[in-house]
């Protein structure tokens, strides 16, 4: 896509761009680029020297059974947050987009979650399942849960899981919601008018016509799980018990400050952003493809 | 709807309203904690109804900080530095990427494609995963502990750049043409036509990158060493993870409360900028 008219400068262009193309250069290439090369190199163990040491980092990462923990962890929880969190507000926006009466009353406060801080809303979660005083884990225990997530280690990665749906769950809505009513109304009367029921309606044409916006939320939802989830594991759980909440994005700000492992941190960064490449590049093949929708 | 079914109706609003009991709960219990005394907090079944405390707790946080820490600033000054850089990250952001996109629409130079990919790439890469280099670049120009170095680093953005990029290329081209054909230098037809018709975009992009900077948590975490430079979100998440022996729920929750309160006041009074927004920064 190209503008037809143009204007003839010559250097007022490179004006113009130079603060992004600055700031993009000193805070992410140079970055990016100190980080694949720390990926191959070993420090010394009294600091000051490195060592260039080839694949050795990745290696070493590799065969760590404690990066396939994370890996596992992180799969899990992915996986667990993008379903649960996008069968929730379809529900809800299916819902809400049957509501003619009250619907900006309730998308009113079914927007607030998105505004909350990741950090913020593992705090409050925190605080309702907390083991001493929360409510939710004392009115479990009123019908025989022992609910304590900074001792089990399955119920710890359950509450990191609510509080991480949770959090996403108004960005889903709004989606789907858009998505839906942007579903022609003819089909779905010319559909009740064949004597279809609501349910067939929904199976038969919503759900397919929506399957583009799903995918497109299942990517994002994804990333976010993957990246945006740093602050609730923090708030929460710090990556425990043991090593049952340690997400991989987690791990790579754990072992580079509080281990100092450099290399071994810089090459997990390097890992990650593999995966962050490939699932832009699956967003945007299916962003040409919405096109010709 | 296209058939009268009452019970669906009914069934509808059912679900709906148990979804927001659901999503509306922890903020309500947040607000509720803030509400008492301290002592109340700490009995086992918390109370489900406010109490009579909320003065005295919200003055206690926002002039004293949180109690029974030596040395902590007050939360004030906290609401402060968190103000300072969601403004700086969402009117940086603005300014920076809609010169540059200003640049590669309505400009031909030989460094344009190269730029433009430049400026793409910084998609593929959240802060979170390049953290520990990116710090040390920071660290190295001496930009710890101030707002630039809060700021600055945050605010190249590829989405801003293409969402301003997007938006010029739907504006016709006779605009241009004719500001041309006028005389009107390119920054005159910047100023003068295509600033004002962006207002819109620019609105909805300012409640995104608000909350966004806002929000941000690892970053001034890492960035700040003194109190004075702290961000309400990272103080809050940080003293939740002190553990007391008798812990301050009822000052720790104020303190939740108020680092919501902008963000959520942005997205219900701004609404139809903050949806706008969302959809548009996607595509």
């Amino acid at each position: 896509m190209e503008k037809r008219v143009t204007f003839n400068e010559r250097w007022l262009p490179y004006l113009l761009v130079a603060p992004q193309m600055v700031i993009t250069l000193v805070f992410f290439f140079w970055p990016s680029g100190q980080m694949v090369w720390q990926s191959v190199l070993i420090e010394d163990a009294f600091g000051g020297h490195s060592k260039f040491v080839w694949f050795e980092n990745f290696i070493a990462l590799f065969e760590d059974p404690a990066y396939f923990d994370s890996v596992r962890v992180t799969v899990v929880f992915s996986a667990l947050v993008a379903a649960v969190g996008l069968a929730l507000s379809l529900l809800l926006a299916v819902m809400a987009d049957r509501i003619i009466r009250g619907s900006s009353f309730y998308k009113m406060i079914l927007v607030w979650p998105y505004a909350v801080a990741p950090a913020v809303a593992g705090v409050l979660w925190g605080f309702l399942f907390n083991p001493a005083v929360g409510i939710v884990s004392w009115s479990l225990k009123g019908i025989g849960i022992d609910f304590n997530y900074v001792t089990n280690a399955n119920q710890a990665l359950a509450l990191i899981i609510i509080a991480a749906v949770w959090n996403q769950v108004s960005y889903n809505f709004l989606f789907f919601l858009a998505g839906l009513q942007s579903i022609p109304r003819s089909l779905i009367e010319a559909a009740a008018i064949d004597g279809a029921g609501p349910g067939r309606r929904f199976w038969d044409i919503v759900f397919p016509l929506l399957s583009p916006t799903g995918f497109f939320l299942l990517v994002v939802n994804i990333i976010y799980a993957f990246f945006g989830t740093f602050g609730v594991v923090a708030s929460l759980t710090q990556g425990g018990p043991g090593q049952a909440t340690n997400i991989l994005v987690y791990k790579v700000w754990n072992d580079g400050f509080r281990g100092q492992d450099l290399g071994g941190s810089s090459a997990q960064s390097a890992v990650l952003m593999t995966v962050v490449i490939l699932l832009t590049v699956v967003q945007f093949r299916f962003i040409e493809r919405r096109v010709h929708y | 709807m296209v058939e009268n079914r009452p019970f669906l109706t009914w069934l509808s609003h059912a679900i709906v309203i148990l979804g927001l009991l659901v999503i509306a709960f922890p903020i309500w219990m947040t607000f509720v904690a803030s509400t008492h005394d301290q002592a109340t907090m700490l009995r086992a079944p918390v109370p489900l109804w406010p109490g009579t405390h909320l003065f005295e707790n919200y003055k206690e946080v926002i002039l004293n900080g949180y109690a029974g820490r030596p040395g902590t600033v007050p939360f004030a000054t906290t609401l402060f530095n968190s103000m300072v850089m969601a403004l700086g990250v969402a009117i940086g952001k603005i300014l920076i990427s809609i010169i540059s996109a200003f640049a590669i629409v309505y400009f031909r130079f030989p460094l344009r494609n190269l730029c433009f990919w430049a400026i793409f790439v910084t998609l593929m890469l959240p802060v979170e995963v390049r953290i520990v280099p990116t710090y040390g670049v920071v660290a190295g120009l001496g930009m710890i502990d101030s707002y630039s170095g809060l700021i600055i680093p945050l605010i190249a953005s590829a989405t801003a750049t293409f969402l301003f990029r997007q938006f010029f290329m739907s504006v016709p081209d006779e605009l241009a043409e004719a500001a041309r054909v006028d005389g009107a230098s390119p920054m005159r037809f910047f100023w003068d036509i295509l600033l004002p018709m962006s207002r819109t975009s620019i609105a909805a992009l300012f409640v995104i990158q608000f909350i966004y900077g806002w929000n941000q948590y690892l970053w001034p975490l890492l960035i700040t060493t003194k109190q004075d430079f702290y961000t309400v979100v990272m103080t809050v998440s940080r003293q939740a993870q002190v553990t007391d022996t008798v812990p301050h729920w009822n000052l720790l929750m104020a303190m939740a409360m108020l680092a919501m309160l902008p963000p959520v006041l942005v997205v219900v009074f701004m609404q139809r900028q903050f949806v706008r927004g969302l959809v548009e920064t996607e595509k």
